[in-house]
């Protein structure tokens, strides 16, 4: 298990109903982390229309989560 | 410089970051916030933003920007809160000593920051109902869901 901080946004923010959350997790990596949540949390969005970024910075699905990171999954963008 | 707001923009004080004396163009662009979506009377929206991956993302599409097009500076600047009917959304700006330069680069500053910049736009309609736009998923009416 790690524990990891997620933030929420948007329609995330609004079906997690917290703008943030720090809890342990047996995820190994940002795409089972996302499908652990969302089955709990019956988010809308597959995870083919959501991006994940860890620490401020964009990452791969598969990319490996490590303790005390920073988690936030980006829905589609709707800027300008 | 790429940044978030959460106060109103001023595009004459935006503009005037950008005097150059080597530029002999200066193209601006101002999103606003309209009143219609496919068809929808919207009554306001609300912008929300990753900020420090929004002013990241941003940073890169400025620096590509520069690498592309001779230009001699760019500034993008986004709003977030609760924004009414004609309110200002975002300003773009370029100087460059040509206008090609700063057409091409302004175009592909706001077209860039809306395909990959972490900010959401959710809008309200006259019946009540609010939509986080590109968030449909299927089985959804996009006018009549509650986010």
């Amino acid at each position: 298990m790690i524990t990891v901080t997620i933030q929420y946004f948007a329609i995330l923010r609004e079906q997690r109903g917290l703008a943030h959350e720090t809890l342990a997790t047996p995820a190994a990596t940002a795409a089972a982390l996302y499908e652990e949540l969302r089955a709990r949390y019956g988010f809308s969005l597959p995870r083919d229309r959501v991006r994940a970024a860890v620490d401020e910075n964009f990452v791969a699905w598969d990319t490996p989560l490590r303790d005390g990171q920073t988690v936030v999954f980006i829905p589609p963008v709707a800027g300008g | 410089m790429f940044r978030i707001s959460h106060e109103p923009l001023d595009p004459a004080a935006l503009q005037r970051t950008l005097a150059d004396a080597h530029a002999g163009a200066c193209v601006t662009f101002e999103g606003w916030v309209r009143d219609h979506n496919d068809g929808q009377p919207v009554l306001a929206l609300d912008y929300e933003a990753y900020a420090p991956l929004a002013e990241k993302e941003g940073a890169r599409i400025l620096a590509e920007a520069r690498e592309r097009f001779a230009i001699r500076g760019a500034v993008c600047v986004h709003r977030v809160g609760a924004l009414k009917i004609g309110e200002l959304a975002v300003w773009v700006g370029v100087a460059a000593a040509h206008r090609g330069a700063a057409f091409d680069a302004c175009r592909y500053l706001i077209d860039e920051t809306k395909a990959r910049v972490p900010i959401w736009k959710k809008e309200h309609y006259a019946d009540g109902a609010t939509v986080w736009i590109n968030c449909a998923t299927r089985g959804d009416f996009a006018h009549t869901i509650k986010s």
